[in-house]
C-alpha cells in the first residue's frame, strides 16, 4: 500500500522539482480556497519567469500577490485580476504578460487539458477580442471559437480533507477551481487542512479521486483572508 | 421620476417566474433579490460554485470557505448544492440558467453588450460576463440610459471592446423598459412621469414607440 501514500512531510519536499520558468495552476477563487502555504514556499523558492494559471492574482501582499512582490510571474493567465493595484503596475509597465480569459473558458479549458481533449468550440467571447486570431465555426447555426486546453507542470490546490491515498474532499465554494486544476498538472500538490487513513473518507463522497494527485500536505496553518465581509444588518 | 436602482432592482424583479434558477451580477442586478415576488421561490446560482445562494451570515455564521462571485461573504439556502467553476459554468453555457441579470456600459440595437473594458483604462478581466451573455437565453441588462454627461449609452453600435455579440433582448435603465428586435430598441415600458420625449432625445439607437407606452408599476 505504501506505493499510494501520497503524504508528504513539508513544503520543501511538496514542491521538490519546482522550477523557473515552469508553468504553474493555482487553485481558489479570489482568495478563497487557495493553497496558502504552497504558495508561500513558491514565494520562498523565488523561481522567476512563471506562467502563473489562476482565476484571480491575489491581493496586495497575500496569495498570488507575495509572487507579483518578487516578480516571479512572466505571465499571468486569469478571468479576473482586479483587487491588486502592483498588478497593475506590473501589466502597464509589460513586465508581466497577462491572457485574460472568460471564467467558463478558463475553467474548461483546465478541465480539457486534464481530460485529454486538447482544444473545444465554444460560443462564449466569439465577436469580442477574446476571439481574435483563434479559429471559428458556425455549428447548426451558431458561431464558435475554438478555444485549446491548458495543462501545467505543477497544478497548486487546496482541499479540505484528503486521505493518504490523495482522494480529496473541498469545502464548499473553496471548490472551485481545485478540481479541474488537480486533473491537469504533471504534478498535483494538495494542502489540506486534515488527512484521514484511507477507508474514513466514504468513496460516494469523494471529488477528486486520488489517481490525480501525486503530493498531499497538511497546512500548517489557513488564516482564510475574507476578501468582502458582508453580514446581515 | 427616473427610477432609482432599488426602483430598476424592483422592476426586473417582476420578471422572476416560480422556479426560477438566476444568476445575478454586481451592482443593481444583485439588489434585485430583495425584491422577488411573494409566493416565488426562485434560486440564485452565483458562478463561482454555488446554486441556491442565502442571505448574509451573521458574525457567528460568518464562513470564509463560503462566498459569492462577489467574493461576499453569503451562506447556503435551504436544498443548495456546492460545485466546481466547470460545472458552474456548464450550466451557464449550457443555458440551464432560466434569467441572468447583469449591468453594461453600452448596448447596441443589435444586441450587443460592452461591459468588461474601456480602452486606457485598467482592464481588470471579464471574469465571467462573457460565459454568461453567451449562455443565457435569457438576459436582462440593467443600466444608466446615458452617462452624467448626458451621453447615450442606448447606441446604434458599441464603441467599447464588446462582452458578446448580438446576445441582449431586454435592457431596463432609470427611464425605460426596451426590447432589442430587428435591429431596433422597442420602446416597452416607461418609467412613471417619464417622457416619451426624453426618452427618445437620450437614445442614441434607432427606438420603436408604439402608441401606446404604459408606465412601470414600481
Amino acid at each position: 500500500m505504501s506505493g499510494f501514500n501520497k503524504v508528504v512531510n513539508s513544503y520543501e519536499e511538496a514542491l521538490e522539482g519546482f522550477k523557473d520558468d515552469m508553468t504553474v495552476m493555482v487553485g481558489g477563487f479570489g482568495l478563497c480556497g487557495i493553497p496558502e502555504g504552497l504558495i508561500e514556499q513558491v514565494n520562498k523558492l523565488g523561481c522567476k519567469g512563471l506562467t502563473a494559471i489562476s482565476n484571480n492574482a491575489g491581493v496586495d501582499g497575500f496569495g498570488l500577490g507575495k509572487w507579483l512582490e518578487k516578480r516571479q510571474i512572466s505571465t499571468m493567465i486569469g478571468s479576473y485580476v482586479g483587487e491588486n493595484e502592483l498588478f497593475e503596475k506590473l501589466l502597464l509597465s509589460g513586465e508581466m504578460e497577462v491572457i485574460l480569459t472568460p471564467q467558463g473558458t478558463l475553467a474548461e479549458k483546465i478541465r480539457a487539458g486534464g481530460a485529454g481533449i486538447p482544444a473545444f468550440f465554444t460560443a462564449t467571447g466569439f465577436g469580442t477580442k477574446v476571439a481574435e486570431g483563434k479559429e471559428t465555426r458556425n455549428i447548426d447555426g451558431r458561431d464558435y471559437v475554438l478555444e485549446p486546453s491548458l495543462t501545467a507542470d505543477f497544478a497548486l490546490v487546496k482541499a479540505w480533507k484528503a486521505d493518504t491515498m490523495g482522494n480529496l474532499i473541498f469545502n464548499k465554494t473553496a471548490m472551485n477551481f481545485n478540481p479541474m486544476m488537480a486533473t491537469a498538472g504533471k504534478i498535483t500538490v494538495a494542502e489540506v487542512e486534515e488527512i484521514v487513513e484511507p477507508g474514513e473518507l466514504d468513496p460516494n463522497y469523494i471529488h477528486t479521486p486520488g489517481i490525480y494527485v501525486q503530493r498531499v500536505i497538511k497546512g500548517n496553518s489557513f488564516e482564510k483572508r475574507i476578501e468582502q465581509r458582508t453580514v446581515k444588518a | 421620476m427616473a427610477l432609482s436602482r432599488e426602483q430598476i432592482a424592483m422592476r426586473v424583479a417582476q420578471e422572476l417566474e416560480d422556479g426560477f434558477y438566476v444568476n445575478l451580477g454586481i451592482g443593481i442586478p444583485t439588489l434585485v433579490a430583495n425584491y422577488v415576488p411573494k409566493g416565488v421561490e426562485v434560486m440564485m446560482q452565483s458562478e463561482n460554485g454555488l446554486l441556491g445562494m442565502g442571505e448574509f451570515p451573521t458574525e457567528e455564521t460568518i464562513d470564509p470557505d463560503l462566498i459569492n462571485a462577489g467574493k461576499q461573504t453569503v451562506t447556503a439556502a435551504t436544498g443548495a448544492a456546492f460545485f466546481s467553476s466547470a460545472e458552474s459554468f456548464a450550466m451557464i453555457r449550457g443555458g440551464h440558467v432560466d434569467l441572468t441579470v447583469l449591468g453594461a456600459f453600452e448596448v447596441d440595437q443589435q444586441g450587443n453588450i460592452a461591459s468588461w473594458m474601456i480602452p486606457g483604462k485598467l482592464v481588470k478581466g471579464m471574469g465571467g460576463a462573457m460565459d454568461l451573455v453567451a449562455g443565457a437565453e435569457n438576459i436582462i441588462v440593467t443600466m444608466t440610459h446615458a452617462n452624467k454627461h448626458g451621453k447615450s449609452k442606448i447606441l446604434k453600435e458599441c464603441t467599447l471592446p464588446l462582452t458578446g455579440a448580438q446576445c441582449i433582448k431586454h435592457v431596463i435603465t432609470e427611464l425605460a423598459l426596451m426590447e432589442i428586435k430587428d435591429g431596433a430598441f422597442h420602446l416597452i415600458e416607461r418609467a412613471p412621469g417619464v417622457s416619451v420625449e426624453e426618452i427618445q432625445e437620450k437614445t442614441d439607437g434607432d427606438l420603436v414607440i408604439p402608441d401606446n407606452v404604459p408606465e412601470m408599476k414600481v
